[in-house]
């Protein structure tokens, strides 16, 4: 009992490690451990019971840093791992750490499945459209034409957009965030962590050394308030430096509308509903993109679906209450046997 | 009403029809009538990799060959001494291996032209001499099926499918056994569609009374039960004598356990079985692919569970990377890989030993692994389980290898109970004075298993280089050296935790045969044969292959020759070459997709021997 009320009171300090921080000054992963080790107290959990899973990449080195029970896995491989560690104890808080290439190159096919499955884990997505850790070859969230060590004429391929990804895959929670914004991170992050089911959480993460300012667009002082919408549930979305900016739908699509302007009044602009389980709207707020309209932030879906450890383990009980066998040695002697 | 009964001390039968015709579910059913009267046995399932190859083709043949007999029988023998053909096909695809006079069953009403045309024949086989010498039985199996369930109502379909019954109901009264363990089952497995039940209950006692009324078997024969040790036993197939030996491990440990799998021919089977005892705790993941399937059970492992992944070749080839990750992060897990004929897809549905190579080098930098293998159907279980105990003790992923031929194969088993089996010794780490990481015990150099939940004992592993003790990353030269090595010595002491090789035979003389894994059967039963005219011969089966047992070296010091036996181009006698160069090796090999017979066996050993 002491030890719980003594694990209630945990501070950021309870979550670092006595690891250096190795990555590069100016990375935006800073941000998001610190922003990490102020969620942790906030979630309930004792550390004991918290683990973090990462694959491979300058993201996936964040458990490291983190004192929880973790484990660096293999590129691209951590939604299985988190997934055999969930459902063999459900009781854990399991977070996956991953980098858009972990995730949506060498992973996508995992990455796609514990979605479909909804397994009641938080993914938490650094996405920086860049390797890192190989030193900066293209990604597939890059975008199109980005030249990098490994695009010197610019890239062909078409990027990946994560949400729209995970939302066709069946995703229950998705919420975007940017680096520079530690306050939204927190909450987002307890967010992520009271949803039962896969949450997904998309941090745009700046990469100083190979992809600097890719998002300054949507951070730099101008760009901040024109350029993002901020999602809240129940919330009209409304945007810009005046306040005065509202998305509304027109028609299959979404406009951006000006309030006071052509007679337009709040009462036009749409209210979010992340809790609406048709995805029709969550994917038109994902997709959207510069210049013609701001991108989305905060939680643009999070709606309430079984878990796949439920499921199971709701199955596992079941098969206890009419199991024919209550032992291997009851097992072995089933059926057809003799005796000589 | 029965004529002669003759006496016979073995005997092999195989069932072929097309693979549509229930052949598989024929064999096995006169498999458990002729286990539950008492001989031993051995069987071996061949069947085609296509669900349903083109009807009527050689290629879709599907086979089950067993052998029987009053005294010990380890394989499903060579040729057959009676051939049960439901079409031309199977008659084509099984001429080469009947024993001369051998008897032959065929079902008449299948030899029309278009028939034997689509078997390749070019005249009629029942008329153009092809089977002088044989002992042809023509039985009109279609009609008279037909005619046996008239009274039932079934589907149209239905009334012929029961040919199979018919057509074992005849081969009951061949050798004499009784009919009620195939009508129990029968009941059994239609016991929602009674009138199934009652139709192909129907169309076995009507082939067993077509042979006692036709005059066309001159006799039928019994076979004495044969003498094995006392005890209660039952039929089991290696695949799952597997699922049944992890549960065992699971049991005795109090472990959870759980399968992260992917489904692949021929371990299916071991994924099928598990999925049936949730009851137990038993946690069966059908993951996406191979990759995330051993993934998925080294997460379970982390978590503190009975870890394990099941696959074929071709997926041991993907888990590579995980197994190193295993291997470097030190957690418990086992790796069953039922080897089938390769490279690529090769030959899914046939047996080989080609993975022994992939099983014990196939990862990148240094990596050594466990790998030991099974050797029947039966052992499978005491393998399934050592395998658990070795991963779980020594703190290491282990590599289990099975194959086609033993998984699908099966003999009877004197049944085991849990309390036979030897215990395994958890290695917890509980509480945090004197703990880290990648501390180890002196004698197994394994580290503690802590798990998250534990209080006080959150840490961080991973696949990059730890540090000695700590576990943290390290990139230090020397340290990497240091743990290179502690990785190997961890491995290499695991020989002074299994049992030594044992031979059979003469324990000194001119020839030692060597054989490893599923291959036991084949090779003790030419090994049987020789011995009676050959005396300074010995045959030493391997179950561990890395480590070797302790004594190896001290064995084969004993003798002139070591003859290498193994169904694929030479893998193991490379690796007893690299570790043992000072013995004078022989090999040989074979690369068929199929079982060593007896006789090309006594026919190569005999060229060693004076
Ligand atoms: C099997 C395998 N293939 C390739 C690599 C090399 N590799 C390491 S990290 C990485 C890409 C990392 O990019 P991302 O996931 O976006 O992470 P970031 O470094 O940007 O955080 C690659 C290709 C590897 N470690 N393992
Ligand atoms: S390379 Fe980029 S992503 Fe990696 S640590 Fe440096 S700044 Fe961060
Ligand atoms: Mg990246």
């Amino acid at each position: 009992m002491e030890h719980l009320v003594k694990d209630q009171e945990l501070t950021f300090k309870d979550f670092s490690t006595d690891q250096d921080v190795r990555w590069c000054p100016g990375c935006g992963d800073y941000a998001i451990l610190s922003a990490m080790q102020k969620a942790l107290p906030q979630i309930g959990k004792e550390k004991k019971d918290i683990v973090f899973i990462s694959g491979i990449g300058c993201s996936s080195r964040f458990p490291y840093y983190v004192e929880t029970y973790g484990f660096h896995s293999i590129h691209g491989r951590a939604p299985a791992i988190a997934t055999g560690v969930k459902l063999a104890n459900p009781d854990l808080s399991v977070w996956q750490i991953t980098g858009d290439g972990d995730a949506l190159a060498i992973g996508g096919n995992h990455f796609v499945h514990v979605l479909r499955r909804n397994v009641d884990i938080n993914m938490i997505l650094f996405n920086n459209e860049i390797y890192g850790l190989t030193k900066g070859q293209f990604s597939p969230t890059s975008k199109t034409g980005i030249q990098t060590k490994s695009s010197p004429q610019g890239t062909v391929d078409k990027a990946f957009n994560p949400g729209k990804l995970a939302i066709g895959a069946g995703a229950t929670f998705f919420a975007r965030v940017v680096d520079v914004n530690p306050k939204k991170m927190v909450d987002i992050f307890v967010e992520a962590e009271k949803h039962r089911g896969t949450s997904l959480v998309e941090i745009l993460q700046n990469c100083v050394i190979f992809n600097d300012k890719v998002f300054s667009a949507i951070t730099d002082k101008e760009g901040k308030f024109d350029n993002q919408l901020w999602l809240e549930h129940g919330k009209p979305m409304i945007f810009g430096k005046e306040n005065n900016k509202g998305i509304r739908l027109d028609g299959l699509k979404l406009e951006v509308v000006t309030i006071g302007e052509n007679g337009i009044t709040e009462k036009d602009i749409l209210v979010h509903d992340a809790y609406c389980e048709d995805e029709t709207l969550h994917n038109m707020l994902v997709n959207m993109t510069l210049p013609e309209m701001p991108v989305a932030f905060g939680v643009i879906r999070s709606v309430k679906a079984s878990t796949f450890n439920d499921k199971l383990w709701e199955q596992i009980s079941h098969e206890k209450t009419k199991a024919k066998f209550s032992s291997i040695d009851e097992v072995v002697n089933s059926g057809v046997t003799w005796e000589i | 009403m029965t004529k002669n009964i003759e006496e016979l001390e073995e005997v092999v039968i195989k069932f072929a029809g097309d693979s549509g015709d229930g052949m598989q579910l024929t064999g096995s059913q006169f498999s458990n009538t002729t286990a539950f009267i008492g001989n031993d046995l051995s069987t071996f399932p061949d069947f085609p990799a296509e669900i349903r190859a083109p009807q009527g083709t050689v290629a879709g043949v599907s086979g089950f060959k067993i052998q029987f007999g009053s005294t010990s029988v380890f394989s499903p023998g060579d040729e057959a001494d009676v051939l049960v053909a439901m079409n031309p096909a199977a008659l084509k695809a099984n001429l080469t291996s009947i024993k001369d006079r051998g008897t032959i069953i065929i079902d008449s009403d299948s030899f029309k032209i278009k028939d034997f045309e689509k078997a390749q024949f070019t005249s009629n086989p029942l008329e153009d001499g092809t089977l002088d010498g044989y002992n042809l039985i023509q039985a009109p199996i279609t009609s008279l099926t037909k005619e046996s369930v008239s009274e039932f109502d079934i589907e149209n379909k239905s009334r012929t499918r029961s040919k199979n019954m018919f057509a074992l109901g005849v081969v009951y009264w061949l050798f004499n056994r009784p009919l009620n363990i195939t009508e129990n089952f029968l009941d059994a497995k239609f016991s929602k569609q009674p009138e199934l039940a009652k139709a192909n209950k129907a169309a076995l006692k009507a082939g067993y009374n077509f042979a006692i009324t036709v005059e066309l078997l001159p006799s039928n024969y019994t076979i004495k039960p044969a003498t094995l040790p006392k005890g209660k036993y039952r039929s089991i197939t290696g695949n799952i004598a597997t699922a049944w030996g992890l549960l065992a491990a699971a049991e005795a440990t109090r472990l959870k356990l759980f399968l992260g799998t992917y489904p692949i021919t021929p371990a299916s089977d071991i994924l099928h079985e598990l999925s049936k005892y949730k009851n137990f705790d038993v946690i069966s993941f059908q993951a996406e692919d191979e990759i995330a399937g051993i993934c998925s059970a080294i997460g379970a492992s982390f978590a503190g569970n009975l870890a394990v992944t099941s696959t074929s070749g071709p997926g041991l080839a993907l888990k590579g990377e995980a197994i190193g990750l295993a291997m470097m992060t030190e957690l418990p897990i086992v790796i069953i890989d039922v080897q089938r004929g390769g490279p690529s897809t090769g030959l899914p549905t046939k047996t080989e030993q080609s993975d022994l190579m992939q099983a014990v080098y196939g990862r990148n930098g240094e990596s050594p692994v466990i790998v030991i293998a099974a050797s029947t159907p039966s052992n499978c279980f005491d393998f399934a389980y050592q395998a658990a105990k070795l991963a779980l003790e020594h703190m290491t992923p282990v590599i289990l290898l099975t194959d086609g031929f033993i998984a699908n194969g099966a003999e009877p088993w004197k049944i085991k109970s849990l309390a036979d089996m030897p215990s395994i010794k958890l290695n917890m780490a509980t509480k945090k004075e004197g703990w880290s990481p990648y501390l180890r015990d002196e004698k197994k150099l394994a580290r503690q298993w802590a798990i998250p939940g534990t209080k006080e004992l959150e840490h961080r592993i991973g696949g990059l280089e730890k540090q000695d003790v700590s576990g943290n990353v390290s990139y230090e030269p020397e340290n990497h050296e240091k743990m290179v090595t502690l990785r190997a010595d961890k491995v290499k002491r695991v020989a002074n935790f299994i049992p030594e090789l044992s031979v059979q035979g003469a324990s000194e003389g001119d020839l030692l045969i060597v054989g490893w894994g599923g291959t036991y059967g084949s090779i003790l039963t030419a090994f049987s044969e020789l011995t009676k005219e050959y005396k300074n011969v010995g045959f030493a089966h391997f179950n561990y292959i890395n480590p070797l047992p302790k004594n190896t070296s001290i064995v084969f010091s004993k003798y002139k020759t070591i003859l290498v036996c193994e169904l694929n181009s030479g893998q193991f006698i490379r690796l007893l070459k690299g570790e043992l160069s000072q013995f004078n090796y022989q090999q040989y090999n074979k690369v068929q997709g199929l079982p060593f017979s007896k006789k090309e066996l006594i026919n190569e050993f005999t060229k060693y021997l004076k």
